[in-house]
């Protein structure tokens, strides 16, 4: 089972239609609670995410903060039934559905759909 | 009537109620209208009399001080510092100092304290005789015991039995002579002397009761040699401690024709005003209206306060008409509080006592014929005494009998709890605060936790003996208010960090699901956790591996998952995303050989080098991929891992110590080492470092660790609790004089102990101030083995020792667990384009503009294209 992904029309700063999937990795390079980061061919970075019921999450890797791109190396949980990642450098979570951030819902990162191919 | 054009103020003595004298002035505005000198006899400002012993076990008299630096210039004060008063005349209003400076006062206040009593003895201005009052005296004690193999303290009251314990703690084999047939006879009854008395041998310190001392023997230099004692024996002593009772220092007065008491103590009445409506006397050179002196802190600072008032024009403050002489203390480690009646001298009344000679415990209540509580003694066990102290004049909620059994023997566990008492009752008999003051400044100054309670109310602040009552109408008052005071240690979690480790030992889990499903609140189970539990019980299962069963190698399955990336990638994340690495140098020695690995490691991968402040060097500046192969070079020369990035032990300063040093008096590199390979891999509830000194000098700076070993000539002293960053403190001393092994056992201990009962990240230092019972408890526990927890401590720490592997040498030997070290899943190979550095010095930096990069937040380009909108931009990008 391969996972891949796509940036949802909304959150294309050019509002186009763009309906390809990127295959990204195996579904078993995949610790439940553990990120991994993917190189998109633009050169941005899409963090990766299953959570304990093996549902897989995808946002984007650059933590808004710090401008560092690491969020794919945060700890991830649950929060009132949502699920976030808590970024490693200064702790911010995000919603790992919608991209708000949890500590200021001003700020939000980019989520990408994600869903497993054959 | 003003003598002089500003009122003058002159205060005699600054000592601790003297002290209190001037912030009270300061509270009320006097300081502001009127000139204050006070003449100070000692060398320092007012210090903290009361802990005066806690020097012997590290606390410097800077410490002790009561005084904020710039408390005398804040409120223009004038201090004169080693310059006492030697004359008062009455008639010309005027105060005479050694130095020959005269003040013309208005006022005058009287703090001149007491003396030790010297009983007149013949040769008791021997060389090598003391008394027990003043850091000065601490300190000529600490020099003379340097060369003395026994000590004697002449009198076994609550400061006899004080220095005592400090002679012991010096070396010296001790003694005390007490007159009277009993210790402590102040406070105690029989039975309670008979407890103290078996606790205080059983510590190695010889009591003789019912003699005293007749004549002390001096050698020809005319230091003390011996001391014959009232029954004809005679003991042999290098060194003597008068303690046998204090008396008013009240000579000015007399000199100036002032009323003293029979037994000595300036008269006064309630507003602490002796005859001459000018001059005031307050704390332990008074005799209060009621006809006592006081010897103790409490009703000084009544008295301050009074005399405060006063002389601010307040005459609605309260009167001083007399206080309560209840006291807990924790003598020699032993507890003991007498309250009340504690001697029974009221008539009709009646005794409950429970004794049992074994644990050392005895408690007696004195109840009255109508059943009211009068007063009591408790020695060994005085859990309850903030408890039965404000319940004194009242008819307790439960019968007698139940109130001195032990917790567990038939008493209704917290049947009688700070709950059951009035508002009016004193909770803190230090600052002499009650019941309701605590609930208000919880319901009406909106406290939320017991340190602001403390700061707000100062209860809680003198001797610490109320915290725990206090804490528990604290927690009360904000339940009763609707807080909910959750101990949980997070949303997923309702067990602290120490409830948490004991059910994964007891219950030997090694699974957080398991735990979470098993033990979390029900709203987390089955969930997925949170950052702040899951490297926390990846933690507890990581020192508990070896015994509960769990793999020792933090990284694989479910543990992987748990840890911070630091934990996860075995390095330090960087600001731009960079990892550092830090091989371990133990003690700091390195050899040639090493150094050259490491530059030549750093040259070929390119990474920036700087001496860390915990001697070694730390490399940064790689990518996650570069990890493996940066940690196969070092691993090939015989480094291993650092633990730079784990909740585990650091890194062992050492000194250079005895080998190369012409100071040092033991191999403290050799130490340090040692120390270092054996704790190496310890997770612990946050890091640990420690230091060896070779020798008192401290080069290696001991005391700021979580555990600091100093050597003396006899071998190592142990301290505990230092820390350095935001909240410095220095370590206590735990123990003497150690030997390799006793060193290195105590260490086990003190760490096993540590790691069982901390709050998540919960340096050692937060740690000791925090567990009830402080150092002292913690010195019981590992040293005198009070919870019978020792052997199992040893243990757990010996499973770790035997179980400890590198884990960069692990992870290298295994290509599962390399295959996490890639910066993309779905591009192995290829680094990271966002890590970038840029030259400095010769070496590299982050290249940080990239960080603010183009892409922040692309949601406001896209909300907001008009001209505002990009202001908006611009104040968003800043962030
Ligand atoms: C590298 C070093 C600074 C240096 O260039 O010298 C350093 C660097 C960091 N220190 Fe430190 N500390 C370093 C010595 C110290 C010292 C001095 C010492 O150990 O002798 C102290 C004061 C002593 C102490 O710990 O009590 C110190 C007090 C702190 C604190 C405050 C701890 C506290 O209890 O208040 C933190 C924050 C924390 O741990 O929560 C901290 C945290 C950090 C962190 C881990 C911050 C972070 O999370 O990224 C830094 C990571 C460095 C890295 O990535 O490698 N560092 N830090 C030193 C590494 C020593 C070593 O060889 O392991
Ligand atoms: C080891 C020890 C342990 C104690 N433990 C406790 C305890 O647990 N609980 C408790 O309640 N109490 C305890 N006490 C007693 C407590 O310290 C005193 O009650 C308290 O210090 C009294 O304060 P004070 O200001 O009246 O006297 P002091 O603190 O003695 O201050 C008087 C000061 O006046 C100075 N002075 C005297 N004459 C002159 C002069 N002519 N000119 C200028 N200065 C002068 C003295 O040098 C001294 O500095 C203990 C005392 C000691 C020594
Ligand atoms: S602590 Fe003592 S032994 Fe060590 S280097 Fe300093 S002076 Fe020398
Ligand atoms: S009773 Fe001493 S601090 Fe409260």
């Amino acid at each position: 089972m391969t996972l891949a992904v796509s940036l949802p029309t909304e959150q294309r700063p050019d509002h186009q239609e763009d309906s390809h999937w990127l295959p990204v990795c195996d579904r078993s390079a995949l610790t439940p609670g553990r990120g991994v980061a993917a190189l998109l061919p633009d050169g941005g970075q899409v963090a990766l995410f299953l959570d304990r019921a093996g549902r897989p999450y995808a946002i984007d890797n650059r933590d808004p903060f710090t401008g560092a791109y690491v969020l794919s190396r945060g700890l991830t949980g649950s929060a009132d039934g949502r699920p976030f990642v808590a970024s490693p450098l200064l702790k911010q979570r995000f919603d790992l559905e919608t991209g708000t951030c949890l500590d200021d819902p001003a700020v939000s990162v980019p989520v990408y759909r994600v869903r497993e191919i054959n | 009537m003003a003598a002089t054009a500003v009122p003058t103020l002159v205060l005699i003595g600054h000592g601790m109620v003297g002290q209190r004298f001037l912030e009270a002035l300061a509270d009320r505005g006097v300081t502001e209208r009127a000139r204050v000198v006070v003449l100070c006899e000692e060398p320092r400002p007012a210090y903290d009399r009361v802990q005066l012993t806690s020097y012997f076990s590290g606390r410097t008299p800077e410490d002790l001080s009561l005084i904020d630096p710039d408390f005398m210039a804040r409120h223009g004060i004038e201090l004169h510092l080693g310059d006492p008063a030697t004359a008062i005349d009455r008639a010309a209003r005027t105060v005479t100092a050694r130095s020959g400076l005269t003040v013309a006062y208005d006022t005058l206040v009287l703090a001149t304290g007491s003396y030790p009593f010297v009983p007149p003895v013949p040769g008791a201005d021997s060389a090598g005789c003391f008394v027990y009052r003043t850091v000065e005296d601490l300190l000529a004690i600490e020099e003379y015991a340097k060369n003395c193999r026994t000590g004697t303290v002449v009198g076994g009251g609550l400061l006899g039995l004080e220095a005592a314990g400090a002679l012991k703690g010096l070396g010296l084999r001790t003694r005390i002579v007490e007159f009277q047939p009993r210790l402590m006879a102040v406070q105690v009854d029989e039975g309670g002397g008979s407890a103290l008395r078996r606790t205080v041998e059983e510590m190695d310190i010889d009591v003789h009761t019912g003699v005293g001392g007749k004549e002390i023997v001096a050698g020809g230099d005319g230091a003390v040699r011996a001391m014959e004692l009232s029954d004809g024996s005679r003991v042999e002593t290098d060194l003597v401690i008068f303690s046998a009772g204090v008396r008013p220092r009240d000579q000015l007065a007399r000199d100036c024709g002032l009323a003293v008491g029979e037994r000595g103590g300036i008269v006064v009445d309630e507003r602490c005003r002796t005859e001459d409506p000018a001059v005031y006397a307050i704390g332990e050179c008074a005799l209060a209206a009621d006809g006592k002196v006081y010897g103790l802190v409490a009703p000084g600072y009544e008295m301050a306060a009074t005399a405060a008032a006063t002389i601010a024009g307040d005459h609605e403050a309260a009167a001083f008409t007399g206080a309560d002489t209840s006291t807990k203390l924790k003598l020699l480690g032993v507890d003991v509080a007498s309250f009340g009646d504690a001697h029974g001298a009221t008539p009709g009344c009646l005794d409950v006592v429970y004794a049992d000679s074994r644990s050392g415990v005895y408690k007696k209540l004195v109840i009255g014929a109508d059943g009211e509580l009068l007063g009591g003694v408790l020695v060994g066990d005085a859990e309850s005494y903030g408890l039965l102290r404000p319940l004194t004049g009242t008819v307790p909620p439960l019968a007698p009998e139940q109130l001195v059994l032990p917790a567990g023997a038939g008493a209704p566990a917290g049947a009688l709890g700070p709950a059951a008492l009035p508002d009016d009752a004193v909770i803190c008999n230090c600052h002499n605060v009650t019941k309701g003051t605590i609930r208000s400044a919880v319901s009406e100054h909106s406290c939320t936790t017991v340190p602001e309670v403390k700061k707000c109310t100062k209860a809680g602040t003198g001797c610490g003996s109320c915290v725990k009552a206090l804490t528990t109408l604290v927690n009360d008052e904000l339940t009763a208010g609707g807080v909910v005071v959750d101990q949980g240690l997070c949303g997923c979690f309702p067990h602290t960090r120490a409830e948490l480790y004991e059910i994964v030992r007891t219950r030997r889990l090694t699974s957080y699901a398991e735990l979470l499903d098993g033990h979390g609140r029900a709203e987390a189970r089955g969930g997925d956790g949170c950052e702040t539990c899951k490297p926390t019980v990846a933690s507890i299962i990581a020192s508990l591996a070896p015994t509960v069963g769990a793999d020792g190698y933090v990284l694989d399955g479910e543990q992987s998952a748990l840890q911070d990336t630091n934990d996860h990638f075995l390095a330090n994340l960087q600001r731009n995303g960079s990892y550092s690495v830090v091989p371990r140098i133990p003690g700091g020695e390195i050899t040639p050989e090493k150094l050259i690995t490491i530059g030549e490691v750093a040259r070929d991968f390119g990474l920036y080098t700087k001496i860390t402040g915990g001697q070694r060097i730390d490399l940064f500046g790689a990518r996650v991929d570069q990890l493996p192969r940066i940690w196969a070079r070092l691993v090939d020369a015989g480094f291993e891992s650092g633990h730079a990035y784990g909740k585990a032990l650091r890194t062992v300063k050492s000194c250079v110590g005895q080998t190369w040093c012409r100071y040092g008096v033991q191999d403290s590199v050799r130490m340090a080492i040692d120390l270092e390979l054996r704790y190496r891999g310890l997770r612990s509830p946050h890091k640990l470092k420690s230091a060896v000194s070779g020798c008192a000098r401290e080069c290696a700076e001991a005391r700021g660790k979580d555990f600091g070993v100093i050597a003396t000539s006899n071998g190592w002293n142990l301290y505990v609790g230092g820390n350095g960053g935001a909240d410095p403190r220095h370590a206590d001393l735990l123990a003497q004089d150690l030997s390799d092994a006793e060193l290195i056992r105590l260490i086990d201990r003190f760490l096993m102990f540590y790691i069982r009962t901390a709050d998540r990240l919960e340096r050692t230092s937060a740690w000791l101030e925090r567990i009830e019972g402080g150092l002292d408890h913690v010195r019981d526990v590992v040293v005198h083995d009070s919870l019978g927890l020792c052997g199992e401590l040893e243990s757990l720490m010996a499973a770790h020792v035997s179980a400890y592997r590198d884990e960069w040498a692990d992870t290298l030997a295994d290509p599962d667990r390399l295959a996490r070290f890639v910066s993309f899943v779905n591009a192995p190979g290829a680094p990271d384009p966002a890590v970038r550095f840029v030259p400095e010095r010769d070496q590299i930096k982050p290249d940080l503009p990239l960080l603010s990069g183009p892409t922040l937040p692309v949601r406001t380009l896209a909300d907001a294209p008009t001209a505002s909108g990009t202001r908006t931009l611009e104040g968003t990008a800043t962030r």
